[in-house]
């Protein structure tokens, strides 16, 4: 573990993989909902976690770093169920992809069980591990000007669902007619870093 | 709707209502977002007798004009401008009254970018998470202003300030930005890393309230690969493939996939809200405190 002061009042921690992101994160809230760590924000990432907001980054730097970082605990929360349909332009490319019939690339991504591993891009767009790594898929080489809200999309090693219709480079696989954000809802995003999401087939795929 | 509003007359080139923004919401990809030019708005806001959490009108460069339905205190900061009030003119940096139906005038910066206008009672439009702001990169909040807006006000809360003109930094001939290197730094050449802070750049008009970019020497890269997103301050100084600092405003993305050579001391910002295209930069490292 590394870790990088940002400035005056940020520390960057950076780990090896999105697992070990995922579990300093979480060991990182506990903290914060216990009182030790009074921070602004708290932001994971791929593999780092960022804390804004803190009074001294360099202190903090060298307790984080000498911290053992407990394995995430998972059994513990709900898992979100998005209903799905498996209806996307690019579900007959990916299924190509993973050298699987479409019906078979559904059925895989149905029975995978995800984490919001992050969050950025949009307000409420999820960043979602779970697929195993030979199901890594490119973006598209040529981005599309809009995707529809509610798009299931796949790109690199994760998962995505567009909160409302923007440009994207991501495969569209699916629909979810669930309501990602709304601002005028508590909470406003569906989906926080460390929930755990499950997708359900509905009607015909 | 109620007397207590304002009517836009004349929008300007980017006028949006701004207030202290809505940090705490980074980790769900929403920006803090809030007024640029963050003293500016609090001083106006003062002058009128407002909460320093009030909003306020943010202009862009050519100012705005408004008619408020009810007589209200009003006053213009930021940026200096000419200010009018039914034709005639009044004070910049003071408080003004705006009889019931009169045209308030804000007119071009004659220096600098942003301009702030409080109004008593502050623009009272519906929060979004805690925040009235116009977030131009994900859409949160108002709309920027278009002719014929009308925002409700809020109830007047305390009497205005009693001063002549409040003193006000002026826009920088010359922007000084103090940095503190990372976390990427490594990322770059020692070459890069000795330009960033020895050589001069530019305020590009490609600026917004996302960031301000520059333009000057690229800077290289000593790494090639691709740095995977990571979470993002604000007076991040990000650079992207062209080799340009950006450095990071209030509608900065959460995440980002380009390294950050430095940051800008938070205290820096208010006057690179105020740095027009073409004013000369110049990134000085400091040490951390």
């Amino acid at each position: 573990m590394k870790a990088l002061p940002v400035g005056d009042s940020a520390l960057l921690v950076e780990v090896a993989s999105v697992d070990e992101a995922q579990a300093l994160h979480a060991e990182l809230l506990r903290r914060r909902a216990e009182g030790s760590l009074p921070v602004r924000e708290i932001v994971p990432a791929a593999r780092t976690v960022l804390l804004d907001g803190l009074a001294d980054p360099v202190g903090w730097a060298s307790e984080l770093t000498t911290a053992r970082i407990p394995p995430t605990p998972s059994s513990t929360q709900v898992v979100v169920e998005l209903p799905v349909r498996y209806d996307g332009p690019d579900l007959a490319d990916v299924a190509a992809l993973w050298g699987v019939s479409e019906p078979e690339a559904a059925r895989i991504h149905a029975a995978t069980e995800f984490t919001v591993a992050f969050c950025g891009f949009a307000p409420g767009f999820g960043y979602l591990t779970g697929l195993p790594t030979r199901y890594d898929v490119p973006r598209r080489a040529t981005p599309r000007t809009a995707v529809p809200a509610g798009a299931v999309a796949l790109a690199g090693p994760y998962t995505g669902v567009y909160p409302r219709s923007s440009p994207g480079g991501w495969q569209l696989i699916g629909t979810t007619d669930a309501v990602l954000w709304d601002h005028a809802r508590v909470p406003a995003a569906l989906l926080s870093p460390g929930a755990r999401i499950r997708f359900v087939p509905v009607g015909a795929a | 709707m109620s007397d207590r509003a304002l009517v836009v007359v004349r929008a300007g080139a980017l006028t949006t209502v701004q207030d202290r923004g809505r940090p705490g919401h980074a980790h769900l990809g929403v920006p803090r977002s809030g007024a640029l030019d963050a003293p500016a708005a609090a001083l106006v806001n003062r002058l009128v007798g407002n909460a320093p959490d009030a909003a306020v009108l943010e202009t862009t460069l050519n100012g705005c004009a408004i008619r408020p339905r009810s007589t209200v205190i009003a006053a213009v900061g930021g940026a200096p401008s000419p200010v009018g009030v039914g034709g005639r003119p009044v004070a910049w940096g003071a408080p003004v009254v705006v009889p019931a139906g009169e045209l308030l005038e804000v007119g071009a910066a004659v220096a600098g970018v942003r301009g702030y206008v409080a109004v008593s009672g502050g623009i009272a439009v519906e929060p979004v998470l805690g925040s009235r702001s116009t977030d131009l990169l994900s859409g949160l909040g108002p709309a920027p202003l278009t002719d014929g807006t009308v925002l409700p006000l809020g109830k007047a809360a305390g009497p205005h300030a009693r001063v002549d003109v409040a003193p006000q930094p002026r826009p920088p001939a010359e922007l000084v930005l103090r940095v503190t290197f990372g976390p990427r730094e490594d990322w770059f050449t020692p070459a890069a890393v000795q330009d960033f802070t020895s050589r001069r750049y530019r305020v590009s008009s490609a600026s917004n309230r996302i960031g301000l970019r520059t333009e000057g020497p690229a800077l290289e890269r000593a790494l090639s690969g691709e740095l995977p997103s990571e979470g993002m301050v604000l007076g991040a100084v990000q650079v992207p493939p062209d080799g340009r600092p950006v450095v990071f405003l209030a509608d900065h993305p959460t995440t980002g996939g380009y390294p950050v050579i430095a940051v800008v001391r938070a205290t820096d910002l208010p006057a690179a809200a105020q740095a027009a295209p073409g004013t000369p930069v110049r990134f000085l490292a400091v040490r951390r405190r």
